[in-house]
């Protein structure tokens, strides 16, 4: 990144000083004049005078440009380190007890925390997908599935989230997290995993 | 509290009872007591109740192929006691030379009528070719002639239509012999890897039938075996999907838009309707579309956040047996197919009885198959529909998804008893069961109808 930064930067001077040469022959235009040297050796000294000045102005413009810069990228590294926080923080599944679709105590702060979430980003969408053990009947887990992923929908919007912001879908039993045959395995995959649909691009931390 | 005890302590005696007077309970035994594939295993067979009957031997060479197929399949209709002649199928049957006092029964065609009756065979079944075509003749031992002739022209083996017209042949010997249809010329669709594949009654032909691309589940077969329907996870959301076996070509049932998640389709007996479970903020309904005119989506169960899915229609058309989770857990429920008239179908008993899934209604009406969760494992149970009682059919293992043969007497379920989930074929009537496919992973099997001309074709 660094590297990168400092390419850029580079880049970024050499433009800016080729641009302030490039505007020199605006500003003394060459007469091929012959006539006095000492003339034409004080207007050169004048000439490089100038260039010089304007060659630090460039400079100190470019020095700006990349201070600014630097600290936009610095702004725009924190913002999406907030936003890689966000978007864990969302995607903090829930879980559930052998068929049962009711969202636990604990749960309820992971859930408070989306809510939180879900205020301070207006545009953000999301997709709450439920998920069951593979112990069930595996039809009957697609419509577990679909309880457990709107248990969570319904504490959300009764917490005034609109229910428009809001998808749910089933997965039964088809993407187990741990696909062993044990209760470790079973508990991890009664689940319900959380996914932004839309407006995750700049996400704001509550 | 004094009431519901007694309540249920009256149901678990009827239970038991029902059970051990209905079921003769060799076959809960028999049908446990093996693990190895399709043999037979110590039941008694009482003697005289299945006919005798002696396949043939031919030539080597696709005759005897033709022969090894109809063998099976009519092995593997349970109807017989399939004879294997002295010295196998060396044994050359052609125009055999009794020895002398057995004239009398050898008939024009040169069988030994009289060595087969004394092995007990009742029928014999011989190939012959003609030109293209294959003939079987089935042999009525006793009366010592020819009782029917069958003909088949044979494509070449690869063909797609060619072990379905094959089949045909073991039906018929089975409807000319016994007078009842056979199962030969049908077809299982399963899940396996969130595809749908279909495979030939006989384990042969497995095949791909759902898309390559995306995930798929619960196969149904439309009731002229023309047509399947199965739910396809599309963005997340289920949809029913229908496939044209005869010409491939695919469509998503009318209101099956993607918003909601569809699933467990399964066709009326008229083919007019197809019926399905979708999952709304409420709970899971059950719905009917009339999907070949585009129209009339209509809902059936209003669950108020109960579950009610897996619907399965009587062969008559007038109701819709289905699973509600009303009662708290999933059990099996009842209702006229236009909703009327909800009612619980198996009894159970309320607090003791697991969660019971996946119901099927037995193609002669009598019967619905389904899973019941017994001891944290499942077991496939029958439902007799018209005295209301239930027998589990099945106790090693996990056992479940039963989905029945045309002929209403086979079964085929998803186990483990071999050590992992495959489909096996259960005989009601003998407790004989065999492996269909020795491959792992296959769940949700739907038997096919006896499957028409135009649909053998591999879609």
């Amino acid at each position: 990144m660094t590297r990168l930064q400092s390419l850029a930067l580079a880049a970024l001077t050499t433009a800016i000083a080729v641009a302030a040469c490039g505007k020199k022959p605006d500003t003394t235009p060459t007469p091929v004049a012959q006539a006095d040297t000492a003339a034409e050796n004080a207007k050169r000294r004048a000439d490089s005078i100038a260039a010089a000045q304007a060659d630090s102005a460039a400079r100190a413009r470019a020095m700006a440009d990349s201070i600014a810069r630097a600290r936009a990228a610095d702004s725009a590294a924190a913002a999406a380190r907030a936003g890689d926080e966000v978007r864990s923080m969302l995607a903090t599944m829930i879980h559930f007890e052998f068929n049962k679709a009711e969202v636990q105590g604990a749960d309820q702060a992971i859930l408070d925390q989306k809510i939180a979430i879900l205020q301070k980003n207006p545009g953000l969408r999301i997709q709450i997908a439920g998920n069951c053990d593979e112990r069930g009947s595996q039809e009957y887990n697609l419509a577990l599935g679909n309880r457990r992923a709107n248990a969570a929908k319904q504490y959300l919007v009764t917490h005034g989230i609109d229910a428009g912001r809001i998808e749910t879908v089933s997965n039964g039993e088809e993407r187990p997290l741990d696909p062993a045959h044990n209760e470790d395995a079973w508990a991890k995959n009664r689940r319900d995993e959380f996914s932004i649909l839309a407006g995750g691009d700049a996400l704001v931390k509550p | 509290m004094k009431t519901v005890r007694r309540l249920d302590g009256k149901t678990v005696g009827v239970i038991v009872l029902t059970v051990s007077t209905v079921v003769p309970s060799y076959r809960l035994w028999s049908q446990d007591s093996t693990i190895d594939k399709g043999v037979r295993i110590g039941i008694t067979y009482r003697p005289g109740v299945r006919p005798g009957l002696v396949v043939l031997p031919t030539a080597p060479g696709q005759l005897d192929s033709v022969r090894a197929i109809v063998g099976r399949d009519l092995d593997f209709s349970d109807r017989y006691e399939v004879i294997t002649l002295p010295g196998g199928d060396s044994l050359d049957p052609g125009p055999s030379v009794p020895a002398g006092g057995h004239t009398a029964t050898k008939s024009i065609s040169g069988l030994n009528y009289s060595l087969y009756q004394a092995l007990g065979a009742d029928f014999a079944v011989q190939f012959r070719t003609v030109g293209d075509s294959v003939l079987l003749l089935l042999h009525d031992v006793a009366a010592g002639a020819v009782r029917r002739t069958f003909s088949t022209r044979l494509t070449a083996p690869g063909d797609p239509g060619y072990r379905m017209a094959i089949h045909r042949l073991a039906d018929q010997v089975v409807q000319a012999s016994l007078g009842a249809p056979g199962n030969a010329a049908t077809r299982i669709l399963f899940v396996k890897d969130k595809h749908v594949y279909s495979v030939d009654q006989d384990g042969a032909n497995f095949h791909l039938v759902s898309s390559a691309t995306k995930e798929a589940l619960s196969p149904a077969w439309s009731p002229d075996g023309k047509k399947i329907a199965y739910m396809e996870f599309n963005g997340g959301h289920g949809q029913i999907n229908l496939l044209d076996l005869a010409t491939g070509k695919r469509s998503v049932v009318y209101g099956s838009t993607g918003k909601y998640s569809d699933f467990t389709p399964a066709f009326s007996p008229d083919g007019k309707t197809v019926a399905f479970s979708r999952a709304t903020e409420e709970g899971t309904d059950l719905w009917t579309v009339n999907y070949r005119d585009a129209c009339c989506l209509q809902r059936l169960t209003v669950g108020r956040y109960s579950d009610n899915l897996s619907p399965t229609y009587s062969p008559d058309g007038r109701r819709i047996a289905f699973v509600s989770t009303r009662p708290g857990l999933a059990q099996i429920y009842v209702m006229g197919a236009d909703g009327t008239d909800q009612q619980l179908f198996a009894p159970f008993d309320y607090g003791v009885t697991g969660s019971s899934n996946a119901p099927d209604w037995s193609p002669d009406g009598l019967s619905v198959a389904f899973h019941r969760d017994v001891g944290g494992t499942l077991q496939v149970f029958v439902l007799d529909v018209r005295k209301g009682t239930v027998k589990q059919l099945t106790s090693v293992g996990r056992n479940e998804d039963p989905t029945w043969a045309p002929d209403s007497r086979h079964l085929a379920f998803v186990s483990d008893r071999a050590g992992y989930r495959q489909l096996w074929i259960i005989d009601l009537e003998t407790g004989r069961i065999r492996p269909l496919l020795q491959q792992s992973g296959e769940r949700l099997p739907a038997w096919s109808p006896r499957l028409p001309e135009a649909a053998s074709a591999t879609p």
